[in-house]
Parts: structure tokens; sequence; C-alpha cells
């Protein structure tokens, strides 16, 4: 494969501007490559993220062509248009230098979400047995694949309204831990997951369901959460939280 | 404001629209199986006055949107005007009010 690509790159921070690079086309190439060469040979003050490249560490998300996508796993031929490409950091979070976005908000809101497992036993006792084909076990199958990388979070319009916002990642893992039977930290989780911030300000937008590289529907884990929490709507917990 | 009184306005406001979609849709048909064939304010008043049934199903109508406007204007002007707390929560609560108040008002004025 020969030829260029013409690749806008987001350079400073939140007041920067796009700066274009021509790169060389090569086959199989991802946005990622594209990426590393402008770093290694053409520019070598370019600030970006990466770590195992194959789609599993969650750290090499960028904004491609306006759609929040992991650039490891994304080959240029799908996203290029008119032998463009157009790179930008996340949305919905601070811009550190280029295309680094600073993730504090989107791991700090995971912290709020209770998305911590809160152990019932000690190392005195079995092992719990959790039935694989339970419907709390397959509830859990179907979000615990996340691997943290911030595309469902840069692509939710709520987190844009609401700076509050938990985010589709942290409730998802939220709705994981509700469905593990080992797990002790429940009320508080399901407090910590309702109201303005939770569960309740999610507009169905599916967003998040659609960006997700991993397939996995947030959307779905939080219609989950929402109808875990009617129990607190119905009875007296939660009043003094 | 307490999780569980959000979680309770969420659950609220989601009933009520449960309401409203049947509510609608009465009230559509209705209408038009009423106008085939033409109609005047004098025949809509004779089939409305001393109706007790259309006036509970009317006043229901009225109560479900005045609530489910409420709650949703509360949500519009948070995330869109950036507009919470007390002022927010007393300026959608008197929408809801008047809201109310005019449309119960409105069935009283056909039904009794």
């Amino acid at each position: 494969m020969t030829g260029a690509l013409r690749v806008r790159v987001w350079r400073g921070g939140e007041d920067g501007h796009f700066e274009a690079f021509d790169v060389p086309r090569r086959e199989s190439q991802t946005v990622l490559d594209v990426v590393t060469y402008i770093q290694r040979t053409l520019d070598p003050s370019l600030a970006y993220r990466f770590a195992c490249r194959v789609g599993m560490c969650g750290s090499c998300a960028m904004t491609v062509n306006g759609k929040p996508r992991w650039t490891c796993r994304t080959h240029v031929d799908r996203v290029a248009e008119g032998g463009e490409v157009e790179i930008a950091p996340l949305r919905n979070l601070p811009v550190v230098r280029d295309l680094v976005a600073d993730m504090r908000e989107f791991f700090d809101k995971w912290a709020r979400a209770k998305g911590q497992f809160a152990p019932t036993r000690t190392r005195a006792d079995d092992f719990a047995v959790v039935k694989p084909d339970s419907r709390e076990r397959r509830e859990a199958d179907a979000g615990i694949e996340c691997i943290g990388c911030g595309v469902c979070y840069s692509a939710c319009d709520v987190v844009a309204w609401n700076r509050d916002y938990l985010g589709p990642a942290a409730l998802n893992r939220a709705w994981t831990l509700v469905n593990d039977s080992r797990d002790a930290g429940q009320a508080e989780r399901l407090a910590a997951v309702s109201g303005d911030a939770g569960c309740h300000s999610c507009r169905t937008h599916m967003s998040c369901t659609e960006h997700c590289p991993k397939q996995i529907s947030p959307t779905r884990s939080i219609a989950g959460l929402k109808r875990a929490t009617m129990r607190i709507a119905l009875s007296g917990e939660g009043d003094e939280r | 404001m307490s999780v569980r009184h959000e979680v309770r306005l969420w659950v609220a406001q989601r009933a009520t629209a449960a309401v409203l979609a049947f509510c609608v849709v009465v009230h559509l048909a209705t209408i038009i199986y009423a106008v085939r064939g033409g109609l005047t304010a004098a025949e809509i008043l004779e089939r409305t006055r001393g109706n007790a049934g259309l006036a509970l199903f009317y006043a229901v109508f009225v109560l479900a949107a005045a609530i489910h406007a409420g709650i949703g204007l509360r949500n519009v002007a948070a995330e869109w005007l950036g507009w919470r707390g007390r002022s927010a929560r007393f300026a959608v609560m008197f929408l809801s009010l008047l809201l109310a108040m005019l449309g119960l008002r409105a069935v009283w004025a056909v039904c009794a």
C-alpha cells in the first residue's frame, strides 16, 4: 500500500489547535500506528498514551474523526474520510497536553459509585460457590470485560451536561458488583448510584453502548441499577444520605 | 435532597409517563371518533356535562401531566441552564401547581 494520509492532530491544552501531518499509508495500519509514526519520525514532542497495543489495557482511547475509539484496534481503512483523519483527545475530560486526557475524574467516579468489592468472607472460610448459569452471574458477566478506556464516558452527553454524573463505566462497574452475591456493600452502593449524579440521570441515548469497543452495554447495566434502586424509593433506606 | 426523594421523583415521572401514554391514546381516539361529520361546542358540552367518568379521566390526565412536566422541567433546568437547588425546585413546583389548577379548572368547566 502506498500514498499518504493527511492527519490533523490536536496540539496543546484545552485552548490548543489542530496541526497537520502527512503520514505514509501502510497495510493494516491502525490509528495508534499513525500517532506513533508522527511521534517517532515527525515531531518527538507529541504527547499521547498507550501501553499494550492489543486492546487490553484501555489507555490509548482518543477521538478519531469526531468519535471516541480505542486507537490500537481501529484500522485507518475504516475511519479515514477522503484520505484524512482527525485525531483529538477524549471528550468530556480535561486535556493534559496534545492527545493525553486527564483520566482522574473518570476513575474517581468509579470509587464514588462504590466500585470496590466489599468482602464478606475471610481466608478461613471455604470458597464461595457462584453458579455459572445463575441470573446474577450472567448479569455480571455481561459487564465485567470493561477495560476502563473511557470511550463510553467520552461518548456520553449526560456527562457533558451534568459534571457530577458518574458516567456509564462507573455505573456498569457498580452493576457487576450489585450482582456479586459475595459482596457486602449493596445498600451503600445503591445509594451512591442513585439520584442526580447516578443512574436516574441516564437518558438512554445509548451512545455508550454504541461506542463501547468491548461490546458491553452500559445502558443495560444502568437500567438494571434503576430497577435495583426502586427498593430505596419504596423503603426508608437512603433517607439520611 | 435525599437519595430516596430523588429516586421517588424518578419513579413518579416514569409512572406518570405510563398514565399519559394511556390517556393520550384514549384522548386522540375519542377526538377522531367524535369529530366525524363535524362537531359544535354545544354538542361537546352535551356529552361532557355531568359525565363523572369523563371528569375523572381528565382529572387524572391533568394531574399526571402536571407532575410529569414539573419533574421533566426540573431536569431540563438543571442540565441545560445549570439551574439547581431550592429556587429551581420552587419554580417547577409553582409551574406544576399552575398546570394542575388550569387543567382542573378546564375539566370543571366542561364537565360540571
